[in-house]
């Protein structure tokens, strides 16, 4: 069965301790940006980097689940538009990093480049055009604001994944044996 | 620790007694309802029965009071910003101006944009209440069995489980971590300049994700070892089989859902126009 390959049993339980994180780093750690109202927001560093790690799959369940629990549990109630937006952002990051092989170890500069632009066309999708479209569809909200408000988050995302997750990636690939790495001895 | 976050409160009521399912299942076209209508009649009455509901579920105001007031910050700082952003919203939308005051520029407050914006009030009083008393009724087990029974696969169902049960060691993990970073002078408040925040934050971050990722292999090798999603169907330890009650809770879920998408949709406008 197709569907029993796509969501092995590691990344069921990435789904779920992906989520707890995306909670606890939604509510501890948020780092002011120095722009009023605008934070960097590290759910979307680990959010980049769990999708990285764990596939597309694993984003976009993190991306749906850690949100809608993160609003729920600390505001009481989901922002669906938002939580849809998170979704399309793992999804897309899952997509575009699949052949990064850094359970080998293999992060370098080629790697870095190719997660990064993933990011930054993950983003912008989801909080350039998702996110505002769905504010204005299911919550009828004004567009210049939605759009504005799009335009900063997603920026800010893309901060928090560029630097933060791309740091994150660098230390897991180094706990990681890279393949080949043994050499025989004459 | 003060409490921060919304939890489950173990109250012997009506509401306490509704399966998870019927409880998920209402929960959910309630807020679908609640999204879709604009009408403002519709939306008074659908309040009124969320207090009526929190009135009988005997939850105690301080469960949820912090909350509470996170809530309306963010609530005031929504209306501020959609008035800033779009003062003839209101206009727009009701197609007619009755000015009330003008303030400056382009900003003059209409009696649409106040109906407008009482009506986006009111959409959000509506869904809250009812999304506070589902999380303060639902035991967390019970509510991964719910989402199996109402159709999610299982797994699915397991992860949300999994996160439900993690959040508290996770927090613990945080907590842990950051006291021994900021007892060696490590800082991510205000008080440091940006790029030394961002080098401190994943100081603090580096051994989270770490231990996490350690964690997901520990935890899904044991859940290997016991033949975790082998079979298709998994029975749920906390499922329970719906009641008289349960039925009447969905009866009822499924009125309301029904008269609000007609009642708003028959004269062919998501909104109710009182300026005609």
């Amino acid at each position: 069965m197709a569907g029993r390959k796509a969501l092995s049993i590691k990344t069921i339980v990435a789904i779920g301790i992906g989520s707890a994180l995306f909670v606890i780093l939604g509510r501890f750690g948020s780092i002011p940006s120095g722009i009023p109202n605008t934070n960097i927001e590290t759910t979307y560093a680990l959010l980049a980097l769990f999708a990285l790690l764990y596939g597309p799959a694993a984003g976009l369940l993190i991306g749906l689940i850690g949100h809608t629990l993160k609003d729920a549990i600390l505001y009481g109630s989901p922002w669906f538009s938002w939580v849809i937006a998170s979704a399309i952002a793992g999804l897309i990051i899952g997509l575009l990093t699949r052949t990064i092989a850094i359970h080998d170890g293999e992060f370098g500069k080629k790697e870095i480049i190719r997660f990064n632009l993933a990011q930054i066309a993950a983003n912008a999708v989801a909080w350039f055009i998702a996110a505002p479209l769905l504010d204005i569809a299911i919550y009828a909200e004004p567009a210049n604001k939605v759009f504005t408000q799009g335009l900063i988050a997603g920026a800010a995302n893309m901060v928090a994944a560029g630097v933060i997750g791309t740091l994150l990636a660098i230390a897991y690939a180094k706990t990681r044996t890279k393949q080949g790495s043994l050499t025989k001895e004459a | 620790m003060r409490a921060t976050m919304l939890a489950y409160t173990n109250h012997d009521s009506g509401i306490h007694r509704l399966t998870g399912a019927a409880k998920l299942i209402f929960f959910a076209v309630w807020s679908v309802s609640a999204m879709i209508t604009y009408d403002t009649r519709c939306l008074l009455v659908l309040f009124l029965f969320s207090l009526f509901a929190f009135k009988i579920s005997k939850v105690q105001f301080q469960d949820y009071a912090f909350v509470l007031y996170l809530i309306l910050i963010f609530f005031v700082l929504n209306h501020i910003a959609i008035f800033l952003f779009s003062p003839l919203e209101g206009v727009r939308i009701y197609g007619t101006r009755h000015d009330v005051v003008h303030i400056a520029g382009r900003y003059t407050l209409t009696w649409e944009q106040l109906f407008y914006q009482f009506n986006i009030a009111l959409k959000y009083a509506v869904v809250i209440p009812m999304a506070l008393l589902f999380l303060m009724t639902t035991d967390p087990s019970e509510f991964s069995a719910s989402l199996n029974r109402v159709g999610f696969n299982y797994k699915i169902a397991y992860s949300v489980s999994l996160a439900l049960r993690y959040i508290p060691d996770i927090q613990r993990d945080y907590e842990n971590i950051s006291f021994s970073a900021q007892a060696r002078g490590i800082d991510i408040s205000r008080k440091e300049k940006l790029p030394r925040r961002l080098k401190n934050i994943i100081l603090i971050l580096m051994p989270l994700i770490l231990t996490s990722i350690e964690r997901i292999d520990k935890i899904s090798t044991a859940m290997e070892l016991r033949g975790f999603g082998q079979k298709e169907k998994r029975t749920w330890y906390r499922a329970r089989p719906f009641a008289r009650n349960d039925y009447i809770a969905i009866g009822i879920i499924a009125g309301i859902a029904v008269l609000t998408a007609w009642i708003t949709f028959y004269d062919g406008s998501r909104y109710y126009n009182i300026f005609k």
